[in-house]
Order: structure tokens, then sequence, then C-alpha cells
């Protein structure tokens, strides 16, 4: 049985809202691949939140710049990169404090890269400063689903 | 692609005890660009206001500058001394809300019926 190694590549432009393609196009794949509904919906708001940091921050919304989007699946993965043209992100991931964030002591935005780390099972965020930055996300199909091509 | 937008109805209910309760029905979207629709709703409110029912079962897309709005209608809640209580959210968004601990602050309730039940007479 051979491994099965196929990837799907987006353009997406600056624009709030585009993000939904990457979703949907990424929960297709997770369909297919056999990723249980809830780790569809984890990995949907992951890479919603991992564009909308590229087109907002990275990208700064201008309309003319690009967020690649990358979906490479493997017989128990799939890894999606989300490239902008920025700097890639400030560090440490802030963790939201709501009992801060309800005294006002700490801002409410800023909670996607949070989500993201909690809801897949690998991220890290990566610069390269000829290129941009793009972020990396991995969720794995349980052992017994891996999938095989015959 | 336009932004799918945020529509929100407001009504008023009555409690268990007859007291008034107030109803935010959001519908789409809620985004960065939601402010006017959750914070401006919110502001226009009359001050008799205490009880705020947050009604999120048709809500399709929620991201985080979206909570994060929900959050601030929280605060400015707070301050009045209004309660909130929600229901409505899909099992993901109610684990993702419980993950950012709103939960802390207002209980997500999976039926409009358990969520007025909640608020005291």
């Amino acid at each position: 049985m051979e491994p099965m190694h196929s990837s799907i590549e987006l353009s997406l432009p600056s624009r709030l809202g585009f993000e939904k393609i990457a979703m949907n196009t990424a929960a297709s794949v997770g369909r297919i691949m056999g990723f249980p509904d809830d780790r569809i919906e984890d990995l949907k708001t992951a890479i919603a939140e991992a564009c909308i940091n590229a087109i907002e921050h990275g990208n700064k919304l201008d309309e003319r710049l690009c967020v690649s989007v990358t979906l490479a699946m493997t017989s128990d993965s799939l890894e999606v990169r989300v490239l902008d043209t920025g700097t890639g992100p400030k560090f440490p991931v802030e963790v939201p404090d709501i009992d801060k964030k309800m005294h006002e002591e700490q801002r409410t935005r800023g909670m996607g890269m949070f989500l993201i780390q909690a809801l897949v099972d690998e991220a890290e965020w990566v610069s390269t400063p000829s290129s941009g930055s793009y972020a990396r996300l991995v969720i794995r199909l349980p052992k017994a689903q891996e999938l095989q091509v015959k | 692609m336009a932004d799918k937008g945020t529509q929100v109805k407001m009504e008023e209910i009555a409690g268990g005890a007859g007291q008034p309760i107030t109803v935010l029905r959001f519908v789409g979207d809620i985004t960065s660009t939601s402010q006017a629709a959750v914070l401006g709703t919110y502001q226009g409110l009359p001050d008799t206001a205490k009880q705020i029912l947050i009604d999120f079962s048709k809500v399709e897309y929620l991201n985080s500058s979206g909570i994060a709005l929900v959050i601030q209608m929280m605060i400015a809640a707070s301050k009045k001394g209004q309660t909130i209580q929600s229901f409505g959210l899909t099992p993901h968004f109610m684990k993702v809300f419980t993950m950012v601990g709103i939960t802390r602050y207002t209980k997500l309730h999976v039926d409009e019926a358990s969520a007025v039940a909640a608020f005291p007479g």
C-alpha cells in the first residue's frame, strides 16, 4: 500500500471574509480524509484565525497582496501552511485572562494565536525574512483511521 | 466576496417570575465588522434593561474578533449590574467560549427555555 501525499494550494486576496474559502476547503479535505466532525470544526476555526492574522497583520489588509494557503495531506495528518508577506507574530503567545479582560487590564482582542494552539495538534510560526512568514498547523488522524491507498 | 454581516433583532420576553428579559437575537456572522450590531445595539438598550439574553442560535460564523466584541458587551453589562445569559452556540463554540473563559461570567445554555429559567426572578 502506498502512503498518500497530496496537496492543494489557495491564493486568497488580503480581505477579511476570504478566510472562509480556506476554512471550507480545509473542511472538505478533512471530511475526505475521515476526520470526525468535531476535529473539522477545530481545524476550521484555527485556519480562520491564521488567515485573519495573515490578512490583517501580515499583509496589513493590502488587497494587492495574497495570502497563500497550502493544505498537504499524508496518510495520517493534514498540514496547513498560511503564508503572508509580514515578519511574523510577536511572541510569546498571549494567554487570554478573562478576569483581566473583564477588569479592562488586558485587551479583549488577541486570542487568535491562543485558539490556534489549543485547537490543533501542532502549531508553529516561521519567519523567513526574504519571503515573509507562515503559520504551520497540523491535525492528525486517530491511529485506526489512517488513510490507505490500495 | 462580501462579509455576511450581522443582523440583530431585539425583543422583550417575560421571565419565570414575570420580570422583563431583553433578548438580543444575532443572525449571520459575528466578526470584527460587527461592532455596530453588537455594541451599538447593546448601547441602545434602555437603562431599565437588567436581564439580557443573547441568542446565538442563528450565528453562522464567529471568530476571535467577534468573541472580543461579546466580551466588551459583557464588560459594559457588568458595570451596569446587568445579568447576561446565553444560548444557541454550537458545541464547538461552547468549547471555544469555555477555552477563553467566558463561562466564568455567563452561562452557556443549550436552549432558550433553560437560559430564561436561569435568570433570578
